[in-house]
C-alpha cells in the first residue's frame, strides 16, 4: 500500500495505491479524509501504458537517451551562443512535481541566465499571485481547508467547486448539513455548484470588480471597516474605497446586469457574517483585469480584518496539482526561487551565491502567451515543453502551432503523445504519476508526497532527471549533481530557509536536514515550516505582519473599467472545465467511465438566443471569433445568461475535429499577471447545415487521422474542396481550411474509441460511400465484412469481424433517428459475435434494447439519469440520500450530488 | 311415413395429388356429407407430398415419412379410390369418367386436378433409357437405382429449383453430378445474380459441378444413355440423364373433352371450367393467363373450389405472392415477390460474405413487395407475411433487414436499477 497524491486538481488529496492494482482515497490525508471525486475514483483506469511515448525520439526516429539529451543541451548552448540567453525557453507546467520544477528554474535563472521559463500556471493562477503579491506583498494564501467547515458564509466566486474541486466542495456541503453554513455563488452560470447553493448571483460575465467594489462601498457606508485593524495593518484602504466609487446598490446591480434585491441580500449577508470566505478560481484568474478581481475580493477581506481567523479569508484554489509548488520554486517567469523577488538587490545577491550561479537573470522573463508570440517573431529559437499542451491549451492555439512549426528547435517531454508533441524536433518520455517521486504543494500550502507504485515504461524517465542531465551536459556539472528528488528537495527547503529570518513566509527550512529516509515517510505538511518549526504552518495575517517592507497589506485600488468589448460580435465566449474531464484529456481521455458524463464538446447557450439564432437542440452550431472558429453541439439551457456561450476547454484534435476551443479564445492578458483573458472572447454563432449522422466504432481510435475524415469523393469535382486541400498543403498548421466531410468526436470507451460524426457535406453515394466506409474502418486484410444498406434511405451499416470478433463497426444514416442506441452498440465492440448473434448485430438493438439511459449522472457507480429518474419516480425517493441507500448513486465521491438533486427537483411530485 | 333421403351428389376427382386430395378435405369439412366421391390416380398410391420427394432422393426421407393420405384415409372417409387407373375421358354429354382400365363413374360436379408433366426436351436420344424427369416417386426410384453403389456420372438438364434439388440428391446417393443450365445463372426465376451465384459456389462446394449456358444436343448411347454431348462438342459422360427444364400443366384429357384450353385448362376466379359442371384445380389449370408450379396458390385453389363446389360461398381466387425454398440440406434460402424491382421501386440489401449470407429486400412506397434470402431464410415467414400484407413497413424500415423485433424489446429501467443496487 503505497500512500501517494492525485494528480488531478489544486485540492491535493490523498490517494492509496492498493497492491491490487486499486486507487483509493487515503483516509488519513489531511486534505480530503477518505473522500475522492469521480476523476479521482477512476484513476486505476488511467494507468494504461499502451499509449505511452516509451522511448526518445529525434526527428520523429527511436533515439538513445544520451543522443536525445546532447542534441538539447547542443541546440541550446549554441542558440545561445548566437542570439544570447534569451533566445532559449522552458514552458513548464503545473503538473511538474516541485523537484522537477526547482531543477528547470534553476537551470533557465541561475544557469543559463534567462527568466523565459514560465508554466501553464500562467492560465490558471497567475493573477492570484499577482493580487497576492500586490496585497501581502507575497503569494500567499492565508487560510486553511478547515476554514471551509468553520465559515458561516461561504462566497464562491468564478468557482464551479461542485465540478472542479469536488472533494472541498463536499466537505462545505457537509458543514453545511452540519452547521448550516450559507453559501453564495457569483457565476455567469448557474453551474452544479450554484444549485447548491442558498444564493445564486449570475453576474455577466467580467462585472467582478463592479461586484466587490459594490461591495467594499457598501461596507464602507455600513460602517463594517474594521478601523482598528486597518489601522494597524493596512495600507491604502482609502483610496481603493476611493476608487470603488459610490455605495449604490442599483448601479451595480445594473452593471453586473443582476437584480439589485439579489445584491442587496448578498452584501447585506457579507456585511453581518465575521466568518465569511471567500473563495475563487478560474472565474477571477482567467481574466484581462483578474489582478484586479482578486484584489477587489481581498479588499473587502482587508477593509473587514475578517482574514487569517477561523472561517474567514480569501481563499483562491488552483487548477492543477502542484500550481503552487510551481510558485513556491519560481516556475513563473516574473519569480525568482523560493518566493524571492527580482527587484530585491538582496535576495538576487543571496539567491547568486545560494546556487553559485554564473548568469543570474536580472529580470523577468517573457509570460506564456508573450513567450509564443516571442517564438512565432523567431526571437526564441530554442523551446523546450515539459507535461503540458500548448497547442491546445493557450489561447489562438492556430497561432501557437504556427509558431511551434516555425521553432528551430523544440524539445517536448510528456508521458503520451499530444497535439503538441507532433511539433518536437526530440520527444522525451516522461514518467508519470504513480512512476514518479517528488512532491506537490495543494491550495492550502500542504506539500505531500507523491511516490511511485509502478515502474515507468519503457525508457521513461522523471523531468527532474532530464533538466539535471542537460544542465549537466551544458556545462554545470556540480551544480546538477543530484542523485534523487530527495536531494533537490533538500535544497529547495534550504533556499527557502537560507538568509530569510522571516523576511519570506514561504520557509520550509525544517525540511532541508532530512535524510533520504525521511524524504520517504514525509507526512503531508502545511508550511511555513521554519528550521526548529515544532508544528506546521496555520492561519496567517490574522495579527497581520505581512512580508511587506512596513508589514502592512497593501489595498489595491481597482477601479472598475467596464465589461468586455464584444467587438461587434452578439456573444460571449466563456470557456472552463466539465465535471469528469480535466485538462486536454490526455489521462482522464483514458477513463471510458470519465467520458460518459459529457461524452462531447458541447456549446450551452440560452435556448432564446438559441430560438432566435434558428440554432436547434443538439444542432451543430459554429463559434467564430476574430481568432477561429470551432463547430460544436449546441446544448440549450436556462441556466446560461442569454448572450453568453460556455464550451468546455478539453477537447483537442485528438478528440474532436473542432479541435481546441483554444482556437478561438482571443489572447487578451491581464496587464499585470500577464493571464490570458479565457471567459470572454467575443464571438458570433450560427448554425451550421448536417446532411448526415453516423456512429464509428473502433477497437484501434488513435490510428485513425483526420484524412479520413478531409474524404474527397472521387466523383464529386468539388473546387472548394480542392482549393482548400492545397491551401492546407500550404500551411499545415491551419486544419481550419479543411471542409471535412464530418463533424467527428472521438470517445473512448472500454473496448475501444466511438466515433460520434455529423456529416457536414452530403453523404457519398455508390462506390464513393463504399471507399469512404473502408476508409474510416480500414478493415485488416483477412476481416470479414458485414454490411447492410439502403441507399435509398441515405443508411449503411457494416461491421468489421476479426476472427469472429466485432473490430469496428459504423452506422450511417440522414436522420439520427436511423441511428442505434450507443448504449446499445458499444458494450459489443471487442466481443466474440456468436454465429446465432451475427444477422442481427448491424440491428445495433444490443440486448438490452435500444432505450438510451440519458448521461451518466454517478460516475463511480455508474447510474444513469434514467435509472435516479426511475428510482426516484417508483419508490417515491425524495432525497440524495435516499437515492444513495437504493442506487449507490453520490455516495461515494458525491461530485453528482447537485445533478441528483436537480433531478430529484424535477420528478418530486406535489405533497400529498 | 316415407322417408326418401336426398340422392347423394356424385363428385368425381382426376388426379390424386396435392391439389385434388386437398379440395377433397376442404369439401369434406365444410359438408361432410352431401357427395359421394370417387379418385382416379394413375399412380398406384395413396396421396403423397410430392415437395418431399428431394428429401427422399436425398436418402434423408422415406416414401413412408411422406405419404400423406394412406389408402385407410379414404377408405375411412368413404372416398372409392381408383388408383393405379389414369383417367382417360370425359364424357361431357354423359357426365362420365371413364378409366385407363374400363372403370366408369358418372358424376354430378367434376373435379380436374391432373397436375403438371414433366418438359421433355426433343433432343436426339431423349428417349434412351436413363434419360428420366423428376416427377414422381418412381422417377426417384429410379434414379435410386441407377445411382446404385454410387461413383456413376449424372448429368442434370436444368438449374432451376427441380433440377438442383435433384442435382442434390444425386450427389448425396453417391453420383459424379454435373448441372447443365441454359441460362447464366442458377435459379435466375427465384434468385438475383449475387445470392445464385453464392448458391453455385455452395454446390460446387458440395463437389457439383455446374456449366452455365450449356446448350444440350444429343443424349448419346445405344442400349442406355452413356453420355451428353453438348452444342460445343463437351462430350460428358452420363449413366442417369435427369431432366428437369420444366413443367407444363396436364390438360390433354380437358382439352380431349372440349373444355376451354389455353397452355392449361382456362378457369374463372371460382376454378370453374369452362363447363360450369366441372372445376380445375393445381399445376393443370391457367387462371387468367397464369400457370402455377408452386405449392402456396395450390392451398387457396383449393379453398376456392371447396367453397364453390360445396356451395357455402361464392369466394373467388385472387393470386397472391408466392415464395420460393430450395430444398436442399444446408442451402438456405427463400425469395417471393418481385425480387428485380425497377425504376419505381428501392432496394435494401444484407451482405455477410464470409457467412454466406445474402439479403435482398425491394420496396415500393415504403411496402415490401419482394425479397431473396440467401444462407438465412430464418425470417422468411415474416418477409413473406410482410408482402401478402403488403404491410406500411416505414416506421421499421431501418432495421426491416434484420427481421423481426425481438420479443418485449425495450430494456427494463428495474432490472436495470437492481443490477445496479445489487
Amino acid at each position: 500500500m503505497i500512500h501517494t497524491a492525485c494528480p488531478y486538481c489544486g485540492v491535493g488529496c490523498g490517494v492509496v495505491a492498493r497492491p491490487d492494482g486499486a486507487i483509493a482515497a487515503d483516509i488519513a490525508h489531511p486534505a480530503n479524509r477518505g473522500r475522492l471525486c469521480s476523476k479521482g475514483a477512476a484513476l486505476a483506469q488511467t494507468l494504461d501504458d499502451s499509449g505511452r511515448l516509451t522511448q526518445p525520439q529525434i526527428g520523429g526516429k527511436p533515439a538513445s537517451w544520451d543522443d536525445a539529451l546532447g542534441l538539447i543541451a547542443a541546440k541550446f548552448r549554441r542558440t545561445i551562443e548566437r542570439h544570447g540567453p534569451d533566445s532559449v525557453a522552458f514552458y513548464v507546467s503545473g503538473q511538474c512535481l516541485t523537484e522537477d520544477y526547482y531543477v528547470a528554474n534553476k537551470l533557465m535563472k541561475g544557469f543559463i541566465g534567462s527568466g523565459n521559463i514560465d508554466t501553464n500556471s500562467r492560465l490558471c493562477m497567475a493573477s492570484s499571485v499577482a493580487g497576492h503579491n500586490r496585497a501581502f506583498g507575497e503569494d500567499i494564501v492565508p487560510g486553511v481547508y478547515e476554514d471551509w467547515e468553520e465559515a458561516d458564509l461561504v462566497v464562491l466566486v468564478g468557482s464551479n467547486a461542485a465540478w472542479c474541486h469536488p472533494v472541498l466542495h463536499q466537505r462545505l456541503l457537509a458543514a453545511k448539513a452540519a452547521r448550516g453554513t450559507k453559501i453564495v455563488v457569483l457565476d455567469p452560470r448557474r453551474t452544479a455548484t450554484a444549485e447548491a447553493a442558498d444564493l445564486h448571483l449570475p453576474l455577466t460575465i467580467g462585472s467582478d470588480v463592479a461586484l466587490f467594489n459594490g461591495l467594499l462601498a457598501f461596507l464602507h457606508a455600513a460602517g463594517r471597516v474594521d478601523r482598528d485593524w486597518t489601522a494597524r495593518h493596512t495600507a491604502g484602504l482609502g483610496a481603493a474605497i476611493a476608487a470603488a466609487g459610490p455605495d449604490d446598490i442599483e448601479e451595480t446591480a445594473a452593471r453586473c446586469g443582476l437584480d439589485p434585491e439579489l445584491v442587496e441580500i448578498f452584501f447585506e449577508m457579507f456585511a453581518r457574517t465575521e466568518r465569511v470566505m471567500t473563495v475563487y478560481s478560474q472565474g477571477v484568474n482567467q481574466s484581462s483585469v483578474g489582478t484586479d478581481k482578486v484584489n477587489a475580493i481581498v479588499n473587502c477581506h482587508l477593509a473587514t480584518g475578517r482574514i487569517g481567523r477561523p472561517g474567514m479569508g480569501p481563499f483562491s484554489v488552483t487548477g492543477q496539482p502542484n500550481a503552487m509548488g510551481g510558485r513556491e520554486v519560481g516556475g513563473l517567469a516574473n519569480q525568482l526561487a523560493a518566493h524571492m523577488k527580482f527587484d530585491d538587490p538582496a535576495d538576487r545577491d543571496a539567491l547568486t551565491r545560494f546556487w553559485q550561479a554564473p548568469a543570474l537573470t536580472p529580470k523577468p522573463g517573457l509570460k506564456a502567451v508573450e513567450l509564443f508570440e516571442a517564438v512565432a517573431a523567431g526571437k526564441i529559437q530554442a523551446l523546450w515543453i515539459v507535461a503540458t499542451n500548448p497547442a491546445d491549451s493557450l489561447p489562438r492555439a492556430d497561432r501557437v502551432r504556427s509558431a511551434l512549426s516555425a521553432c528551430p528547435f523544440v524539445a517536448v517531454s510528456d508521458c503520451w503523445p499530444t497535439d503538441t508533441s507532433v511539433y518536437a524536433d526530440v520527444v522525451l518520455p516522461a514518467a508519470a504519476w504513480g512512476e514518479k517521486d517528488g512532491t506537490v504543494t495543494n491550495s492550502e500550502r500542504r506539500i505531500s508526497r507523491q511516490r511511485p507504485f509502478r515502474p515507468a515504461p519503457g525508457e521513461a524517465r522523471p523531468d527532474w532527471w532530464m533538466f539535471a542531465e542537460v544542465g549537466r551536459r551544458m556545462g554545470w556539472e556540480a551544480a546538477f549533481a543530484w542523485e534523487s528528488p530527495a536531494a533537490v528537495f533538500r535544497e529547495h527547503a534550504a533556499l527557502s530557509g537560507f538568509e530569510n529570518a522571516g523576511r519570506r513566509v514561504f520557509d520550509i527550512g525544517a525540511l532541508a536536514d532530512g535524510d533520504d529516509a525521511a524524504y520517504d515517510a514525509m507526512q503531508p505538511v502545511r508550511w511555513p515550516l521554519p528550521a526548529g518549526a515544532t508544528q506546521e504552518g496555520g492561519r496567517l495575517f490574522a495579527e497581520g505582519g505581512f512580508p511587506t517592507p512596513d508589514g502592512k497589506a497593501r489595498c489595491v485600488p481597482t477601479p472598475f473599467q467596464g465589461l468586455p468589448d464584444r467587438g461587434g460580435h452578439g456573444f460571449l465566449l466563456n470557456t472552463g472545465r466539465v465535471r469528469d474531464q480535466w485538462h486536454t484529456m490526455t489521462r482522464t481521455g483514458l477513463a471510458p467511465s470519465l467520458m460518459a458524463h459529457t461524452p462531447e464538446p458541447l456549446a450551452t447557450l440560452h435556448p432564446a438566443d438559441a430560438a432566435a439564432l434558428g440554432i436547434e437542440p443538439n444542432a451543430l452550431v459554429r463559434l467564430s471569433t476574430d481568432e477561429g472558429e470551432v463547430v460544436l453541439r449546441a446544448d440549450l439551457r436556462h441556466t446560461q445568461r442569454r448572450g453568453e456561450v460556455f464550451a468546455p476547454m478539453h477537447w483537442t484534435d485528438l478528440f474532436a475535429s473542432t479541435g481546441p476551443i483554444g482556437r478561438a479564445v482571443s489572447a487578451r492578458v491581464d496587464p499585470v499577471s500577464g493571464q490570458p483573458e479565457t471567459k470572454a472572447t467575443p464571438v458570433s454563432l450560427s448554425p451550421v447545415a448536417t446532411h448526415f449522422h453516423g456512429l464509428l466504432l473502433r477497437r484501434s481510435g488513435l490510428a485513425l487521422n483526420r484524412d479520413a475524415f478531409a474524404f474527397a469523393p472521387v466523383s464529386q469535382s468539388n473546387p472548394l474542396l480542392d482549393r482548400a486541400i492545397q491551401t492546407s498543403a500550404d500551411s499545415a498548421s491551419d486544419h481550419r481550411a479543411l471542409p471535412d466531410i464530418c463533424h467527428w468526436v472521438r470517445v473512448p470507451v472500454d473496448t475501444g474509441q466511438l466515433f460520434r460524426l455529423t456529416g457536414l457535406r452530403a453523404m457519398p453515394t455508390g462506390d464513393d460511400l463504399d471507399r469512404f466506409a473502408r476508409v474510416l474502418l480500414d478493415p485488416p486484410p483477412a476481416a470479414d465484412w458485414i454490411e447492410a444498406a439502403d441507399p435509398a434511405r441515405g443508411m449503411l451499416r457494416v461491421a468489421i469481424l476479426v476472427d469472429g470478433v466485432l473490430e469496428a463497426c459504423l452506422f450511417l444514416a440522414r436522420n439520427p433517428v436511423g441511428l442505434p442506441s450507443e448504449a446499445a452498440v458499444v458494450p459489443i465492440l471487442g466481443t466474440a459475435i456468436p454465429d446465432a448473434g451475427r444477422a442481427r448485430l448491424l440491428a445495433g438493438r444490443g440486448d438490452a434494447g435500444t432505450m438510451s439511459e440519458g448521461p451518466r449522472i454517478c460516475a463511480c457507480f455508474a447510474v444513469s439519469r434514467d435509472a435516479i429518474r426511475h428510482a426516484a419516480v417508483t419508490h417515491r425517493l425524495r432525497s440524495v440520500a435516499e437515492i444513495g441507500v437504493r442506487l449507490r448513486a453520490g455516495t461515494n465521491c458525491g461530485s453528482c450530488i447537485p445533478e441528483i438533486e436537480e433531478i430529484l427537483r424535477d420528478v418530486r411530485m406535489p405533497a400529498s | 311415413m316415407n322417408h326418401i333421403a336426398p340422392r347423394r351428389r356424385r363428385l368425381v376427382l382426376i388426379g390424386n395429388g396435392m391439389a385434388g386430395v386437398r379440395t377433397l378435405e376442404e369439401i369434406l369439412q365444410r359438408t361432410p356429407h352431401r357427395f359421394d366421391i370417387a379418385v382416379f390416380g394413375a399412380e398406384p398410391h395413396g396421396n403423397y407430398d410430392r415437395i418431399m420427394l428431394s428429401p427422399v432422393l436425398a436418402g434423408e426421407k422415406r416414401f413412408a415419412d411422406i405419404v400423406t393420405h394412406d389408402r385407410d384415409w379414404y377408405r375411412s372417409n368413404g372416398i372409392a379410390l381408383i388408383a393405379g387407373e389414369a383417367a382417360v375421358a370425359i364424357d361431357r354429354d354423359a357426365r362420365t369418367v371413364t378409366g385407363a382400365l374400363g372403370s366408369v363413374r358418372p358424376y354430378d360436379v367434376l373435379l380436374i386436378a391432373t397436375g403438371s408433366t414433366p418438359v421433355v426436351l426433343p433432343i436426339p436420344g431423349h428417349k434412351l433409357p436413363g434419360v428420366v424427369a423428376f416427377r414422381d416417386i418412381a422417377d426417384v426410384e429410379s434414379m435410386i437405382a441407377a445411382a446404385g453403389q454410387g461413383g456413376g456420372n449424372a448429368v442434370v438438364i436444368g438449374g432451376g429449383l427441380l433440377g438442383l434439388e435433384a442435382a442434390n440428391g444425386l450427389l448425396r446417393n453417391g453420383m459424379h453430378t454435373t448441372v447443365l443450365h441454359l441460362m447464366p445463372s442458377l435459379m435466375e426465376r427465384q434468385l438475383d445474380p449475387v445470392s445464385s451465384e453464392m448458391l453455385r459456389a455452395d454446390l460446387v462446394d458440395r463437389g457439383l459441378r455446374t456449366i452455365l449456358q450449356a446448350n444440350t444436343a444429343a443424349f448419346l448411347g445405344t442400349d442406355r444413355v452413356e453420355a451428353v454431348q453438348l452444342a460445343d462438342g463437351t462430350v460428358l459422360p452420363a449413366d442417369l440423364v435427369v431432366m428437369a427444364v420444366g413443367i407444363r400443366p396436364a390438360a390433354a384429357l380437358a382439352r380431349d373433352a372440349g373444355l376451354a384450353c389455353n397452355r392449361g385448362i382456362v378457369v374463372d376466379d371460382g376454378m370453374r371450367t369452362s363447363d360450369p359442371a366441372i372445376y380445375a384445380v393445381g399445376e393443370c389449370v391457367e387462371h387468367r393467363g397464369a400457370l402455377f408450379g408452386l405449392v402456396a396458390p395450390l392451398w387457396d385453389m383449393a379453398k376456392v373450389a371447396a367453397d364453390r363446389i360445396s356451395e357455402v360461398a361464392e369466394t373467388d381466387y385472387r393470386p397472391a405472392v408466392s415464395g420460393t425454398r430450395l430444398k436442399v440440406t444446408g442451402i438456405d434460402m427463400f425469395s417471393a415477390g418481385d425480387f428485380v424491382g425497377d425504376d419505381t421501386t428501392e432496394t435494401v440489401v444484407y451482405r455477410d460474405a464470409a457467412a454466406g449470407v445474402h439479403k435482398k429486400l425491394v420496396l415500393r412506397d415504403d411496402r415490401l413487395i419482394g425479397a431473396v434470402l440467401y444462407g438465412d431464410a430464418s425470417d422468411a415467414g415474416w418477409y413473406f407475411g410482410l408482402i401478402l400484407d403488403a404491410a406500411d413497413i416505414a416506421e421499421q424500415r431501418d432495421l426491416l433487414v434484420f427481421g423481426p423485433p425481438p420479443e418485449g424489446g425495450a430494456s427494463d429501467p428495474v432490472a436495470a436499477e437492481l443490477a445496479v443496487a445489487s
